[in-house]
């Protein structure tokens, strides 16, 4: 894997899928846990993927990985890295890959550290499988990285046990370890679900500080998009399996399209509401991804949904913003949007947060 | 919420972290099972009597003898030294046991380690293997086979070593298949370790703690199989074990009531062998038993 990175334009993807569908057989039938999903990443760029639990997201990190458990995984589609195609690489032929050029971190620090192993050597094993280091090198380094990641007393951290460590520490010691084989394309799978609100900043803000400097593509994975509106250039909004809305961050949040993005916008408590007032929920639940409903996934729970919706899939379409698109029959100001809007709002539906869009 | 699994300290009701202690009974099984080992060791150095020879002593009448400053454990009705038979006795029974034992964990721990990592078909299989084994009565299965070949040290601690095999597996296979799917061996696998050395590094260390209680009790239970087995006649020919001279001492209720001490001794020594291994094994257990507790 050495590709000669100067002829590359800037423009060009590092990580790229085309149409992937990661499918897995259960005793119900098939589950289209990914279906779908075209992305394009560029290096030191960063992608956030939001969606309720279940819409697919972190199989989708895991799938441009190739890191889906052996048995019962349908995939389809490609994933290219560097302009090669990697989707239908093996694990052994992966392994080269895995840790040099894509690294993740996961969402539970404190069952992704190895209990009865030293975070020192945890860390220091990948430094000496792939580059080759002697131990003592790999320590010097390991130290170093953990200098980086803002870890206090690096020299004493290495030595201790994962359960010696807080949550947070602990976090960093997983970024210490991504980030140890110089990786350019970083997977962050709800990197900051277990963690205190306090820490959740502070880890977000050192995980895109690295990739800053040193100018990583970041796939970012959460629920929150609060999370991902501070530290992404891109957002792409998941829905059983599905991208329904891409856009760059501020376009996403300046005009949404996606009646789902609007609704999960909606769903985000803010301080300006008077205390007590009713938090905004999606009514229904997630889509069943093995019998996925006829027409537009999102349809059941829609305030906007009409005939059209229910019988055919929408496509993605181009939005009037570049760069920006979505899966919608009446986006978000559309005529037949406003007309059922007016309606909704004369029923008092929108008390609390009438003044959303 | 997270799991601690080593950790060895434990929360007292007022809230103060005690630091969990294996105790003294630990140690004392430990010294005594240390003891028995040295003497199994170093048996033919040992300033012994003969094991086999006749010590008949006409001025003392018929034997058997009671214990005396000359037979510290009396002898048996051949004019024998039952202090120096005993201590014999525990070469075989030990090294029956350990071997069984050993052979249990290469064999039954490789194949329950890989077949709850690989799952699939192979564990399809070896699961199927080891409820077939299981379903057998082991007693039985055991005084089967050893009426069947030639008993020598080495087949009676096959015999029993195919006969832990079973339970040893199962174990190994659902202690692994609990952390099979961590995060942390998925962690492992994206910075590229094999799937070989997720299994000694990452899977091994983890699965050991439990196993080394079973280890423990998995080789009282073998140093009992033995005792049965040669109680039965049917342990090692012509070899001195426990199991024997306690059939011996106790051939009808006469040689009971007469002479207790032949076979009192040898039962002694197995029980408080046997109940060392039990009681180590049960702290051992009891030691890295951590229950789940909440950062």
């Amino acid at each position: 894997m050495n590709p000669p990175d100067v002829v590359r334009s800037e423009a060009e993807p590092l990580v790229e899928t085309v149409e992937i569908k990661t499918h897995f057989k259960t005793p119900r039938g098939i589950a289209r846990a990914v279906d779908g999903v075209s992305i394009q990443i560029r290096r030191g760029q960063s992608l956030g993927v939001v969606g309720e639990s279940g819409s697919g997201k972190t199989v989708l990190s895991r799938s441009i990985m190739g890191l889906l458990p052996r048995n019962g995984v349908i995939r389809e589609g490609s994933v290219r890295y560097q302009g090669q195609e990697i989707g239908n690489r093996s694990s052994k032929e992966m392994r080269a890959i895995w840790g040099r050029e894509m690294a993740m971190i996961f969402q539970d620090p404190m069952t992704s550290l190895n209990p009865v192993m030293k975070v020192g050597k945890q860390i220091t094993e990948s430094l000496r499988l792939h580059l080759g280091m002697s131990a003592s090198e790999a320590m010097t380094i390991a130290e170093k990285l953990f200098r980086d990641v803002r870890i206090p007393e690096p020299t004493r951290r290495l030595n201790q046990y994962p359960h010696e460590l807080s949550g947070g520490m602990r976090q960093r010691v997983m970024i210490a370890i991504a980030l140890a084989c110089g990786p350019n394309m970083l997977f962050a799978d709800e990197p900051t679900t277990a963690l205190d609100v306090t820490v959740q900043a502070q880890i977000l803000e050192l995980i895109s500080e690295q990739k800053r400097d040193r100018n990583m593509s970041l796939l970012l994975v959460t629920h929150n998009l609060g999370v991902v509106a501070g530290y992404t250039d891109e957002i792409a909004v998941m829905y059983g399996g599905k991208i329904v809305e891409k856009a760059p961050t501020k376009t996403l949040f300046a005009d949404t399209k996606m009646p789902y993005t609007e609704a999960l916008l909606r769903s985000i408590p803010r301080l300006d509401q008077p205390s007590h007032s009713r938090l905004a929920t999606i009514p229904g639940r997630p889509p069943d991804i093995v019998h996925p409903p006829k027409g537009c996934r999102f349809a059941p729970r829609c305030a906007y949904v009409r005939e059209l919706c229910l019988n055919e899939e929408p496509e993605l379409q181009q939005a009037s913003t570049p760069d920006h698109t979505y899966r919608c029959f009446y986006p978000v100001g559309s005529p037949e949007y406003l007309e059922r809007k007016v309606e909704l709002t004369r029923k008092g539906e929108f008390v609390s947060t009438g003044d959303m869009s | 919420m997270s799991t601690q699994p080593i950790s060895s300290a434990e929360i007292n009701s007022d809230g103060t972290i005690v630091k969990k202690k294996l105790g003294i009974g630990f140690w004392l099984c430990v010294t005594w099972l240390g003891l028995m080992a040295l003497i199994a060791l170093f048996t033919p150095l040992l300033p012994l009597k003969s094991p086999t020879q006749n010590f008949l002593d006409p001025a003392n009448g018929r034997p058997p003898y009671s214990p005396s400053w000359k037979h510290w454990f009396g002898s048996d009705k051949d004019a024998r030294d039952v202090f120096a038979r005993t201590l014999h006795g525990a070469r075989i029974s030990l090294t029956v046991g350990f071997a069984a034992i050993t052979a249990g964990f290469l064999v039954g721990g490789t194949v329950g380690v890989i077949s709850g990592y690989y799952k699939g078909w192979i564990d399809r299989i070896s699961s199927f293997v080891f409820i077939v084994l299981l379903s057998f009565p082991s007693l039985v299965l055991a005084i089967l086979l050893t009426s069947l070949i030639e008993r020598s040290l080495l087949t009676i601690s096959l015999v029993l070593g195919l006969l832990s095999i079973a339970p040893v597996g199962r174990l190994a296979r659902a202690a692994t298949l609990q952390f099979a799917d961590r995060e942390f061996v998925l962690a492992a696998r994206q910075i590229g370790a094999t799937n070989r050395r997720i299994i000694i590094k990452e899977i091994l260390p983890n699965v050991a703690i439990p196993m080394s209680s079973l280890a423990l009790l998995g080789m009282a239970v073998a140093v009992v199989a033995e005792g049965g087995l040669s109680f039965l006649g049917l342990s090692v020919e012509k070899g001195i074990t426990w199991g024997g001279l306690i059939q011996l001492g106790s051939e009808s209720s006469k040689t009971l009531e007469e002479a207790p001490w032949i076979a009192f001794f040898p039962i002694l020594m197995l029980f408080l062998t046997v109940l060392s291994l039990n009681f180590a094994g049960d702290r051992v257990r009891n030691y890295f038993d951590v229950k789940e507790t909440t950062l």
